[in-house]
């Protein structure tokens, strides 16, 4: 289980401060499929990585199956059992897609195994394994390999950060299926930064972030149909007015 | 015999275990070690100075010839030079490389002068490898020369490697390309603590539809210089390429000099050349794998020099 408490993160500049992440606090329960959402440049994905311990907040703190890790760095978090995939993946000279596999799964595992993650988010493994995860490779195939990273760690806590962005419509449903899987495998909790209808639809419970604030969380049901009647930005500021801050 | 640091410095530089295969020469404190011709591959002893003649029969295909130099004695300083006849038609690959061991307080020092001479549509393959190690205060020094001519049709593959211990190098590659030849060199190289490379290419090409592609990836650490400079010439319709790739971290130095001369019309030359340090978001993304800070680097240095 994971918890948010009372988070506040922010940047200064020589003669400016801005506040990003106001005292958020929320909990993803273990085995929960968890959706933040929201609209751009609401705090979402510096959320995330507060999380991963990228970035570390000014107060507020951040527990893993009741251990506070706030003051932990990433390596410690990750070696705790959490998983990071980031929105924008980052490329690597010389490194091949079997090495990054390996790396992640802390383990020497066989091309056949490496093969299986590649498939799992619909890469043609072969192709893949011994490709320089470089410049030759499109948008999409590279957020492919970093949510098959995600999938070789098989931790119990995995954090995704707008997956579906570059995949094409085509491979979408294959996508939510790999999410889907990784809950019942390791019995992992997910959380995934999402503005995508049809992943909203496959969560447990929603989480809307806008201002670096929660301006609504609560289950699937309560929260989608709200989300779903106007484009995001317009139901933010309709869930601050009206009633959907019940919900919290 | 070979002593036991002479092996562990062959299996540094050449890869090898025991005895190759093949034709070999191997010279170990400015001695002959060990030498072996077959029925295609001769090697004979220069008369007039230290070195080889390497002399490949044309059509040879699928041989090796292994030409490793070790040194292990404080204070020795060689010239050495060795002459590579290629004939046409062949297929081969050949291992150089050097390995010094000092633990003097004297330098040792080998400077290799290597000369190809490749025939009609060839294909080779040149592996040169150089270490160091010791622990005395000698530095450990190489000056490779190579100069290769390509015959018509004829393509040849470079790999120049300098991953650890040389204190001090300076590297000097020349090749003229006749019709139709192709020249592709792969430099690593990495130098740390007080070491100094020097690399300097400049390739011809002379003949209709030659092409060159020269790459070069280093890494500099601590407070190593390193000076790349490469130089490709376009004489002829011809098309050639030259890049270097370095990654700079702590008070090292690097200086990159691409420089393309075209004199036709027809020439076609790129250079690339980009110098940066290890990008943070890559050094994060190993660390959310749960490497450390350090392993992390280690892993983006060893993928680069691959």
């Amino acid at each position: 289980m994971l918890e948010l408490k009372n988070l506040c993160f922010g940047v200064e500049n020589e003669d400016s401060a801005k506040e990003i992440i106001k005292d958020v606090s929320f909990v993803v329960p273990d085995e929960k499929f968890v959706v933040i959402t929201g609209p751009n440049g609401g705090g979402k994905s510096t959320l995330a990585r507060l999380i991963m311990g990228i970035e570390k907040p000014r107060s507020g703190s951040i527990l893993l199956d009741g251990e506070d890790i706030t003051a932990l760095g990433i390596t410690e978090r990750a070696k705790l059992g959490i998983s990071f995939a980031l929105q924008q993946p980052v490329r690597f000279k010389g490194i091949h897609v079997v090495d990054l596999l390996r790396l992640a799964s802390g383990k020497q595992l066989s091309v056949g195994d490496a093969c299986e993650y590649l498939s799992a988010v619909g890469l043609c493994a072969r192709d893949y394994i011994n490709r320089e995860v470089n410049a030759s490779l499109s948008g999409g195939e590279m957020k492919r390999i970093e949510i098959a990273t995600v999938l070789a760690r098989g931790t119990t806590l995995s954090v995704f950060d707008e997956p579906e962005a570059g995949i094409d419509l085509w491979s979408f449903q294959s996508l939510i299926q790999v999410f889907e899987n990784m809950q019942k495998r390791v019995h992992a909790s997910i959380l995934i930064i999402s503005h995508q209808e049809r992943i909203l639809e496959i969560a447990d419970s929603i989480i809307l972030i806008a201002d670096g604030q929660v301006r609504g969380q609560g289950s699937r049901d309560e929260m989608l149909p709200e989300l779903m009647k106007s484009t995001v930005p317009v139901t933010c500021s309709r869930i601050l007015e009206g009633g959907m801050n019940r919900a919290q | 015999m070979l002593s036991e640091i002479q092996k562990r410095l062959l299996a540094e530089i050449a890869d090898l275990h025991k005895t190759p295969e093949g034709a070999y020469n191997i010279r170990a404190n400015g001695k002959a070690a060990g030498r072996n011709s077959t029925a295609n591959i001769d090697i004979s002893s220069k008369t007039d100075k230290p070195g080889i003649d390497i002399r490949i029969r044309p059509g040879t295909k699928n041989e090796s010839v292994h030409i490793p130099v070790v040194l292990s004695e404080s204070g020795l300083k060689e010239i050495v030079y060795n002459d590579f006849f290629v004939g046409d038609d062949c297929d081969v690959v050949i291992v150089a490389g050097c390995g010094i061991s000092n633990c003097g307080d004297q330098d040792s020092a080998h400077d290799g002068v290597h000369c190809f001479h490749i025939g009609k549509n060839a294909k080779v393959k040149y592996v040169e490898k150089h270490y160091g190690e010791g622990t005395g205060r000698g530095r450990r020094i190489m000056n490779p020369r190579t100069e290769v001519y390509i015959g018509e049709g004829s393509s040849v593959e470079m790999e120049m490697v300098q991953i650890k211990g040389v204190d001090d190098t300076k590297r000097e590659t020349l090749a003229k390309l006749e019709k139709g030849a192709r020249l592709v060199v792969h430099e690593r190289l990495l130098t740390h603590g007080d070491q100094r490379a020097e690399s300097d290419y400049t390739v011809e090409l002379n003949g209709e539809n030659s092409s060159a592609d020269v790459v070069s990836r280093s890494v500099a650490k601590e407070r190593s210089s390193q000076l790349y400079r490469s130089r490709i010439v376009g004489n002829a319709l011809s098309s050639g390429h030259t890049e270097c790739d370095a990654i700079i971290m702590d008070k090292a130095r690097v200086v990159a000099v691409p420089e393309l001369e075209a004199n036709d019309i027809d020439s076609a030359l790129v250079h690339e050349a980009a110098i940066g340090k290890i990008a943070g978001d890559q050094i994060i993304k190993l660390m959310t794998l749960g490497l450390t800070e350090s392993e992390a680097e280690e892993q983006i240095i060893n993928g680069f020099l691959r």
